[in-house]
């Protein structure tokens, strides 16, 4: 907008620092007095620091610096600062009586939060992080309301804490299925049979010939665990299997390969551990999950 | 490259700047705005909103414990900080739409470092004198009096800083409150440590840095070039009636006198006659001084004036200037204003359809569904429920869907949920289907979920919202 320079081009005052850029020449102005001082105050600041924290790096590890200062350090105490403020909490939880933890919303909240970490750390791995489990492969799903050892809060506190056919605590929850076909305590078409009322049972397509002869195979060898009508048995950990749900699969040729092999899961038991070590979880720990599981939907 | 020129120093003191008093119809101008916006900024968090038994009574408040927004009736909650970001890119538009029309009337006007530079400047000439006595100061070897004066204004800077960061922190709590716990001591430490920031900044950068923060410190002027052009109304020198300036007795002199009233009035310490520059802030105080030297000689007001490139491509060439509409009104001001009151409209328009009562629905999808052991498919729904009345509410659920299902709540007998007053709630939400119905055959059901919110457990309903979600039926 200046059509007549007042002042001379600043070029022939201060000249250009010799940089041009497609015709852009750099003028050669001082710069401003405070900038340099911020300059060098930053300089210093920098050697202070370098001394004062970890600052320059060695063949292993660093400088310590003269303050101690450690991000470890920070974050284990920041670990220890939230251990001891959830230590009342913990306290009140394992003193707590497990069929009342509903009644106080700020224990249950507690609970149900702290049980979802000790589940995605140490149950995801068999029960998926969603608790859905792992379909076919007898990984239950723990979100449905079908329970194997029982749905109740206790009866998870106490499959968790003791584990399920492990070789570890001698209180594990225990129970076998014969190999029938392996150990030829049954012939094929006995198998063939008992799988046929089976499939009667859970409404299914069946043979209804072969299964009337299966029923007789079925009582003989199947309801002192599963039970006459094929319900289950929590105490033995024996699925139902008249309902929807199964383990392996509930179609013909799977239920005839879990008759003949046998199958059945193995859970670890997360709250014993032999003398000279310590269980994978504490009581808190194990009622939180308890709790946690218990919320998904399929509580009893 | 061959001229060979004065080594320079590594660096250059600043040149200190003495502003002189100027009256005129734009220094009027400024001082009605410094008024206002620190009235605005000092007083807003004293005024009192009242809001029912469970909410705080002030009116602007940025409550960042409980992460609330209060601007007097309306409440801002965390998901809805789209109301922030829309009045933000407002603020910017509105900035854009200002500044291609008029120039830098921000930095001029508005800005919080012109404000106080201005107001720290009336001390400093209020305390010290005007621009020669200051001068003359400045000059002087330390002696009493200029112990005595400095120390006085430095006082008055920081207790006007003092007044700036307190009020500062008034915006994020109750102000009374907070003034009777930060004479007390009592006062949280966070409260203590920004007032002491905000009083050093404030010192600092009105009493000292002051023309320096916009030169070195601040984008906007850089920024700002790229939204003017020739119509862009700014301060300009009219150098074809001014030059050759000097003397009024020498029959070749054009109307500048060389005064220099221009410059000795400006704070940013530069002179306009050199044509618009970076350090310009267009506050139009040359404007005002040169006039009233125009008005002493004799001579047609406005040599310095704001003025457009336009304007001075055609008075230089002896026509009149366009009119101060054709400046005003132009394809980029109308998209800028359009832009402007387009988010504006939308902002009003999402204000009044709000609820006071909100819910978000995520799906649980790891499993997507489960199956129950008669064969029914259930699904699982996390919901956010947000009460915004002052009073508890019971949410009550319900779903309209082309198949028929039944409705759970986790750890909620019947299909009621209170949610305290002022909060949000999380719960989770069963659907379950039957088997072999319509609903647990279909891959996919869209499901309408109705949250209706009572006054009490058996009052008829209040108010409804509905969120669509997906309702996930057998996979094989």
């Amino acid at each position: 907008m200046c059509a007549k320079p007042v002042k001379p081009d600043p070029k022939d005052t201060v000249g250009t620092t010799g940089h041009v850029w497609d015709g852009i020449e750099e003028l050669n102005n001082p710069l401003p007095r405070w900038w340099v001082w911020v300059f060098y105050l930053c300089i210093i600041f920098a050697i202070g620091y370098g001394i004062a924290y970890p600052a320059w790096p060695l063949i292993h590890g660093a400088t310590p610096g003269l303050l101690g200062a450690s991000t470890r350090a920070d974050v284990a105490a920041d670990i220890k600062r939230f251990d001891d403020a959830n230590a009342p909490m913990k306290a009140k939880l394992v003193a707590a009586d497990l069929a009342a933890i509903d009644n106080d919303p700020a224990l249950k909240q507690f609970a149900t939060s702290a049980g979802a970490a000790v589940f995605r750390t140490n149950c995801a791995q068999c029960h998926g992080s969603g608790a859905g489990g792992v379909k076919g492969k007898g990984y239950p799903n723990l979100l449905d309301n079908d329970w194997l050892w029982g749905g109740s809060l206790d009866a998870i506190h106490t499959t968790v804490t003791h584990g399920i056919r492990n070789t570890t605590d001698p209180d594990a929850r225990l129970s076998e299925m014969p190999k029938f076909g392996t150990d030829e305590l049954l012939t094929k078409d006995q198998i063939a049979q008992a799988v046929e009322f089976v499939l009667q049972i859970s409404g299914q397509d069946h043979d209804a010939a072969l299964a009337a002869s299966g029923q007789q195979v079925f009582t003989d060898n199947c309801a002192a665990c599963h039970g006459d009508q094929g319900k289950g048995n929590r105490d033995l950990g024996a699925p139902n299997l008249t309902d929807a749900i199964w383990l392996y699969g509930g179609d013909r040729a799977t239920i005839t390969t879990t008759v003949t092999k046998a199958r059945y899961g193995v859970m670890p038991a997360w709250g014993f551990a032999p003398k000279g070590s310590t269980p994978r979880l504490t009581e808190d720990q194990i009622r939180a999950v308890a709790v946690y599981v218990h919320s998904l939907g399929g509580g009893e | 490259m061959s001229e060979s020129h004065p080594p320079q120093p590594l660096y250059a003191a600043r040149e200190p700047i003495f502003p002189r008093r100027v009256k005129g119809t734009f220094r009027t101008l400024k001082w009605w705005i410094m008024g206002f916006t620190l009235g605005i900024y000092y007083l807003t968090p004293w005024i009192r909103w009242d809001r029912g038994p469970n909410l705080p009574d002030q009116a602007v408040l940025v409550d960042i414990a409980s992460r609330r927004f209060f601007f007097f009736m309306i409440e801002i909650w965390p998901h809805e900080f789209y109301f922030v970001a829309g009045l933000l890119i407002m603020a910017g538009l509105g900035l854009f739409l200002f500044t291609s029309a008029a120039g830098r009337v921000w930095c001029g006007y508005a800005c919080p470092q012109t404000v106080w530079t201005d107001l720290y400047i009336l001390v400093e000439r209020w305390i010290e004198g005007d621009r020669n006595a200051r001068v003359r100061l400045h000059r002087q070897a330390w002696n009493l009096e200029k112990a005595r004066k400095r120390a006085v204004k430095w006082t008055v800077w920081l207790l006007i800083g003092l007044a700036t960061g307190g009020a500062w922190v008034f915006y994020f709590t109750d102000a009374p409150q907070l003034l009777r716990d930060l004479i007390a001591g009592t006062a949280h430490p966070a409260a203590y440590i920004t007032i002491g920031i905000l009083t050093a900044t404030t010192f600092v950068f009105g009493g000292f840095a002051r023309e320096q923060i916009c030169i070195y410190a601040c984008p906007w002027p850089r920024i700002q070039s790229a939204m003017m052009d020739e119509d862009t109304i700014t301060i300009g020198y009219r150098d074809w009636r001014g030059e050759p300036r000097g003397k009024q007795s020498v029959a070749t002199s054009g109307d500048c006198i060389d005064c220099m009233a221009c410059v000795n009035v400006c704070p940013m310490g530069i002179d306009i006659r050199d044509g618009q520059q970076l350090a310009c802030i267009t506050c139009g105080l040359c404007i005002d001084a040169c006039n009233d030297t125009m008005t002493k000689i004799g001579k047609p007001l406005n040599l310095i004036s704001y003025l457009a490139l336009t304007d001075e491509t055609l008075e230089r060439a002896g026509k009149p200037p366009k009119s101060i509409w054709s400046h005003v009104f132009r394809p980029r001001t109308v998209v800028y204003t359009v832009l402007w009151g387009g988010v504006g409209i939308g902002l009003i328009v999402a204000l009044f359809l709000r609820s006071n009562i909100d819910v978000s629905v995520t799906p649980v999808r790891n499993p997507t569904h489960v199956v129950l052991s008669d064969g029914a498919i259930r699904n699982s729904y996390n919901l956010r429920l947000r009460n915004k009345h002052g009073e508890d509410r019971w949410f009550t659920f319900s779903a309209t869907a082309d198949a028929t299902f039944v409705l759970g709540l986790e750890g909620a007998p019947g299909l009621r949920v209170l949610v305290p007053a002022n909060q949000t709630k999380e719960q989770r939400l069963y659907i379950t289907a039957a088997a072999d119905t319509p609903g647990a055959l279909a891959n996919r059901t869209t499901v309408r979920l109705w949250i209706t919110d009572q006054d009490g457990p058996d009052v008829p309903r209040a108010e409804r919202v509905a969120r669509d979600t997906v309702f996930n039926g057998k996979d094989d």
